[in-house]
């Protein structure tokens, strides 16, 4: 198989919306916080929690659809935590997110350690299977690249559209803009900056989790430590080259998967003639790449990062 | 209720903190322990017996005090300029990296004492090269090197695990990925006899004075706290952000750079893939809880140490798995935010 | 007017640490009356107002609102009562729209949609009726301060506020739409609205207002009709004692110190001075004088060699070719007075001795090798302290707990210190008490006797009037030509604060 030719292959495109699909959740729930003014660094162990809950869930006799959502409620409770530390105390968000990352990442591991003992191969479990949908699924090519997907990925792209509609056209929505651009305004206006804070962080919260659950009952089928592998960096990186709009994080996702499934094709393409880790950095130094194209363009959040508090001289 | 500035932050109140952090995170901790079966008094003095029990226990958990000291202070220093440096565990293995090629290839060229400090020398120039990039880019186009640094963590171990594999692996290793080893003659003098400790402790708390006595006695020191409080007051005042800042990340990246240098020649002679348990993120909690003082840092590296140590035994005794020690460094950091906010502030109906 | 009042506050307290901002005060409005809240700056007023709107809770006191009392600490409640607040520094999203802004709040949040479309209507109804024209989808950010203010007003009416508060609402505008605003607010108070403004401007407290309350140090110190009081009355009144502001004695201007031919200056891509010249002499003032916002923030930063001129030339001492960076101002004898204290002036979070030796630290005084002489620095904060009355403070004290006067004190301090021969005022005395007032003014012509010039920037007419040797207006990022002092009176530098001067095509 030729370079070029894996464009044509429609695995290709199949895997750009699998490998997308925790990028989309992660991306939107970062969004979702930084809108608000909070930036969320607890993302990546957020994600590893939810990872290890929703797999343990379905480990121990759930059903799927209830492990993301016992994965969902996790990621709100350590939401919380970054919130009630960032928001009432307005601690530094940058170390507190950090913190929640360590804390929840430490935390996953030793639960996970925990409950099971060690063993050579982690334990599996059934994952999501490809839902088919009649008529569309069968069309050639197309059914294998769009329509071939787990519940997950098309509830990721629905998540997007529902956040963009309910950010641009809902009262909800716009008290949370309003909340990352000015707090004071909207306190002026008798809402409740600080509340409107906590909520959007535990949503996000709940959205990263969800998305590094995808990872254990669809991607793979096991949890093993570290496997997050900093696909929460990432997402804050794709905030910022979404210019913190949901549907071009939707489109950000989706670019960066389709390198990331491009690169992974590629490597049996060109075997060894250049080391696997060369291929493996791709999808960081894109990363770093579209935070450098963005820098100038981003329309940031004028309160982000900005703490709020009441009554402040 | 709201929270209202204190006037004067007492003394005591900022040695307390670090305390009752400490205090709150241990028995939040317990509860976990609990849940593994075992008694938290139990664990916890057979986590005091495992760093201290014994003349081996106490040169180890000394050992493993050293690198945290360095990417500690790779924090303290930065975070003390508003500058986001996550990237301390990248810059250790980039140091660590030049230090094991350059101990491999001119021990025999250079003689040794002089081979030492062009080995440590390089690796932290490695370090604070690493962290340029991502400074730069945050001076010339406003990226946020939070982001950039953590991503480069990854890049750089994947380049690492590539030289290891590659061009530096050591042939010898039996496959395993390993780099090349340092030549004896490089090697760090042991500073207690049959103990892995070795002379990088003392190298690291010359850094933390060192550090201390830049930032208060000196104008660079003294230009670099006005630039973390308050750019546009510095700004006005005449002080260059940029060159202050990149001033800072070269002392950030290069004492990261000398912790993996020193990890290298001191104790494990060689790189591989897990040379640091996260060293450079542990570094981030080590400087918060010392307040980001540099003296501080060389007592909390010391307590994260314990901790490691500590926990490694208690876990063997216990079946507590060891990953607890983590869980309770994290948790002091987050209690740690909490106690130094009242150190500023207090509360008010 | 004896009607039950619509508005009613009594007996609050309230105190900060140990600032006691609000002591026991009470006062009632009446329906639609047109109250003035005057006292000088940190009297209370705003802190008053912001207990009364629910930002802050009172240690004490009650306010009640029609009759009914207000929970403490709740904005909501104030808006639902129907009390409408204009802060001082607007509480508006620049990066939304007019309606976003009008909007937010008034639905509730559990509401699928929002009615943008009834929205709309209803704020052109609104807009039409009070003469207070905006554009619903504009940006706010893109809008005029004046704008700005009526989108504040708007959104206040909006929710069909009786009570309307206002704080210093003509700080940011010229005196011709200060004139407009008033007229505007008469006609609300017609329509039964009832209005408190803050101000402490007596002219326009005299001219506006139907009663006056006097707020000095926390108290009430006296409520007149306005019709019974006098300018004079109102000032011993707002300021308690006796403070005579020193006045400026003729003296011949001598070389030119600083000039500037034709400058333009440009930042972030937008042009905010537009080919500015001016000349200032030894032991001469420059007043520029201007509305907040015209450009002033750039001259600024430029005169105190923080952006640069990006064509025309800037000379100090006649000399084209000397750097404009903060150290060779500094090192040329240059005094900076910046625009914010608390931002620009000095680090809050170090101590006294640091910021007073921060800008010279290079200096072999200061330090020797690259390491502070602390000795030598604590000395020299000692001596500043004591010669320029800074009170409150040794030199290790924590600039942050410094009363805003005492900080410019420092500041004007640090810079008059090694007597220099060109000194940038950029709104040196703004937010300060008469007698902190009356010190650095006194400070500052002493300078100019000893030959300073001085570059005086600010947005008070008074005191551009006061120190000026010669006047120059600042519009839309354009300078006026300058007027002899003894040519100005608020009324013609006031038309040229609005744009209109001899060959200007502006306004």
């Amino acid at each position: 198989m030729e370079a070029l030719e894996i464009f044509a292959s429609a695995s290709l495109w199949g895997a750009v919306l699998r490998i997308a699909t925790p990028l989309i959740f992660g991306t939107l729930g970062a969004l979702i916080c930084e809108r608000s003014g909070v930036l969320n660094l607890g993302i990546e162990g957020i994600m590893t929690l939810g990872a290890m809950v929703a797999w343990m869930t379905v480990y121990q006799g759930g059903d799927l659809w209830t492990g993301l959502i016992v994965a969902a409620l996790c990621g709100g409770l350590f939401g919380l935590l970054h919130a009630m530390l960032t928001v009432p105390l307005g601690l530094s968000q940058h170390v507190t997110g950090l913190g929640i990352t360590l804390f929840a990442s430490s935390l996953t591991y030793y639960i996970y350690r925990l409950s099971l003992p060690v063993s050579s191969s982690p334990p599996t479990i059934e994952p999501f299977q490809p839902l088919a949908i009649p008529g569309l699924s069968d069309i050639p090519f197309v059914g294998e690249a769009l329509f071939s997907q787990t519940a997950p990925t098309y509830l990721a792209i629905f998540a997007c559209l529902a956040t963009a509609y309910v950010l641009a056209r809902t009262p909800l929505g716009l008290a949370v803009r309003m909340t990352g651009e000015n707090p004071h305004a909207v306190e002026a206006q008798g809402l409740d900056p600080i509340r409107i804070r906590i909520g959007a962080i535990i949503t996000g919260s709940a959205f990263m989790a969800v998305g590094g659950a995808f990872l254990t009952t669809a991607t793979f089928n096991s949890f093993f430590p570290t496997m997050v592998q900093g696909r929460g960096w990432v997402c804050i990186a794709l905030v910022v080259f979404a210019s913190w709009r949901p549907g071009k994080a939707l489109l950000g996702a989706l670019l960066f998967a389709l390198f990331d499934a491009y690169q992974l094709r590629l490597q049996h393409v060109v075997e060894s003639a250049i080391p696997y880790q060369v291929f493996l950095m791709v999808p960081y130094v894109l990363s770093i790449v579209a935070l450098i194209v963005m820098s100038r363009r981003a329309k940031v959040p004028q309160a982000l990062m900005a703490p709020y508090r009441k009554g402040e001289r | 209720m709201r929270l209202e500035r204190r006037d004067q932050s007492s003394l005591a109140l900022i040695v307390a903190a670090p305390v009752a952090a400490i205090i709150v995170s241990l028995t939040l901790s317990g509860g976990l322990i609990a849940l593994a079966g075992a008694n938290p008094f139990d664990a916890y003095f057979e986590m005091v017996k495992g760093a201290f029990g014994s003349r081996l226990s106490i040169s180890e958990t000394l050992t493993r005090t050293t690198p945290l000291v360095l990417t500690g202070l790779a924090a303290a220093v930065a975070f003390r300029a508003k500058l986001w440096n996550i990237g301390g565990e990248g810059q250790l293995y980039l140091g660590a990296l030049v230090a094991a090629w350059l101990g491999h290839n001119i021990a025999s060229v250079v003689p040794a004492p002089l081979a030492i400090l062009v080995i440590l020398l390089a690796g932290m120039v490695a370090g604070a090269l690493l962290l340029l990039g991502p400074v730069l880019l945050r001076i010339r186009l406003g990226v946020d090197e939070v982001v950039t640094t953590l991503i480069l963590n990854f890049i750089v171990l994947l380049f690492v695990s590539m030289m290891i594999e590659g061009p530096m692996k050591d042939p010898l290793a039996f496959g395993w990925p390993q780099s090349v080893s340092v030549d004896r003659d490089v090697l760090l003098p042991k500073l207690l006899a049959r103990s892995r400790l070795h002379i990088g402790l003392l190298i690291a708390v010359a850094a933390a004075v060192l550090i201390w006595f830049v930032q208060t006695r000196t104008v660079f020191g003294l230009e670099t706290k006005a630039a973390g409080l308050n750019r546009n007051a510095a700004s006005f005042a005449g002080i260059a952000l940029g060159k202050t800042m990149l001033g800072v990340a070269c002392i950030s990246g290069s004492l990261a750079g000398l912790a993996g240098a020193i990890e290298v020649t001191g104790l494990k002679g060689y790189v591989t893939l897990d040379l640091s348990p996260g060293y450079g993120y542990s570094g981030i909690v080590v400087a918060m809880l010392a307040g980001l003082n540099p003296l501080g840092v060389v007592i909390t590296a010391l307590f994260v140490a314990i901790v490691f140590v500590g926990a490694d035994s208690m876990s063997r005794a216990l079946g507590v798995p060891s990953f607890i020690a983590d869980v309770i460094v994290s948790i002091s950091l987050l209690t740690m935010l909490v106690c130094l906010l009242f150190t500023t502030y207090r509360v008010r109906r | 007017m004896t009607a039950e009042p619509v508005l009613e506050l009594s007996n609050i307290s309230k105190s900060f640490g140990n600032l006691v901002a609000n002591d026991d005060i009470s006062l009632s409005l009446a329906r639609g009356e047109l109250l003035a809240l005057l006292g000088e700056n940190g009297a209370g007023k705003t802190t008053l107002m912001n207990i009364l709107f629910g930002h802050y809770t009172a240690d004490s006191g009650e306010v009640r609102a029609f009759g009914n009392i207000l929970p403490p600490g709740r904005p909501r409640a104030a808006i639902e009562a129907g009390i409408g607040m204009v802060h001082q520094h607007f509480t508006l999203a620049g990066n939304l729209t007019v309606l976003d802004n009008v909007i937010i709040g008034t639905e509730s949040l559990s509401q699928l949609r929002s009615d943008r479309t009834g929205a709309r209507d209803k704020l052109s109804a609104l807009a039409e009726k009070f003469g207070l024209q905006v554009d619903p989808d504009a940006l706010v950010g893109d809008l005029s301060v004046g704008e700005k203010q009526r989108v504040e007003i708007l959104k206040a009416l909006y929710r069909d506020a009786k009570v309307l508060i206002l704080d210093e609402p003509t700080a940011v505008l010229t005196s011709i739409e200060a004139e407009q605003l008033f007229k505007t607010l008469r006609g609300m108070t017609e329509t039964g609205l009832s209005v408190i403004f803050i101000s402490h401007k007596l002219a326009e407290v005299m001219a506006a207002s139907q009663r006056v309350v006097i707020l000095r140090a926390g108290k009430v110190v006296a409520e007149k009709h306005t019709a019974d009081t006098d300018r004079a009355e109102l000032a011993e009144l707002m300021v308690g004692r006796r403070v005579t502001r020193p006045v400026r004695t003729d003296q011949a201007p001598g070389r030119e110190i600083l000039s500037a031919r034709a400058v333009d200056v440009v930042e972030d891509s937008r042009k905010t001075l537009d080919n500015i010249s001016f000349a200032v002499h030894a032991g001469e003032v420059l007043g520029i004088i201007g509305v907040s916002g015209n450009g002033q923030a750039s001259l600024g930063r430029l005169t105190c060699g923080l952006t640069g001129a990006s064509s025309g030339t800037l000379m100090r001492d006649g000399d084209e070719s000397r750097a404009f960076s903060p150290h060779a101002l500094v090192e040329a004898g240059t005094g900076r007075i910046p625009e914010d204290r608390n931002a620009e002036g000095a680090v809050g979070e170090m101590a006294v001795w640091e910021n007073a030796v921060l800008e010279r630290i290079h200096d072999a005084r200061f330090s020797k090798r690259g390491l502070v002489d602390r000795t030598a620095c604590r000395t020299f904060t000692d001596e500043l302290i004591s010669r320029f009355d800074v009170r409150g403070a040794v030199p290790d004290t924590g600039t942050r707990l410094l009363s805003g006067g005492n900080m410019q004190k420092l500041i004007l301090g640090r810079n008059l210190a090694t007597s220099p021969n060109l000194i940038i005022a950029n709104q040196p005395t703004r937010g300060l008490d008469e007698g902190a007032i009356a010190a650095v003014h006194s400070e500052l012509l002493e300078a100019r006797k000893n030959g300073a010039a001085i570059l005086l920037i600010s947005e008070d007419l008074d005191e551009v009037l006061a120190l000026s040797d010669r006047v120059q207006a600042i519009f839309n990022g354009r300078l006026s030509e300058p007027i002899a002092a003894t040519d100005a009176d608020s009324k013609s530098v006031g038309l040229m604060m609005a744009g209109i001067w001899g060959d200007a095509d502006a306004a």
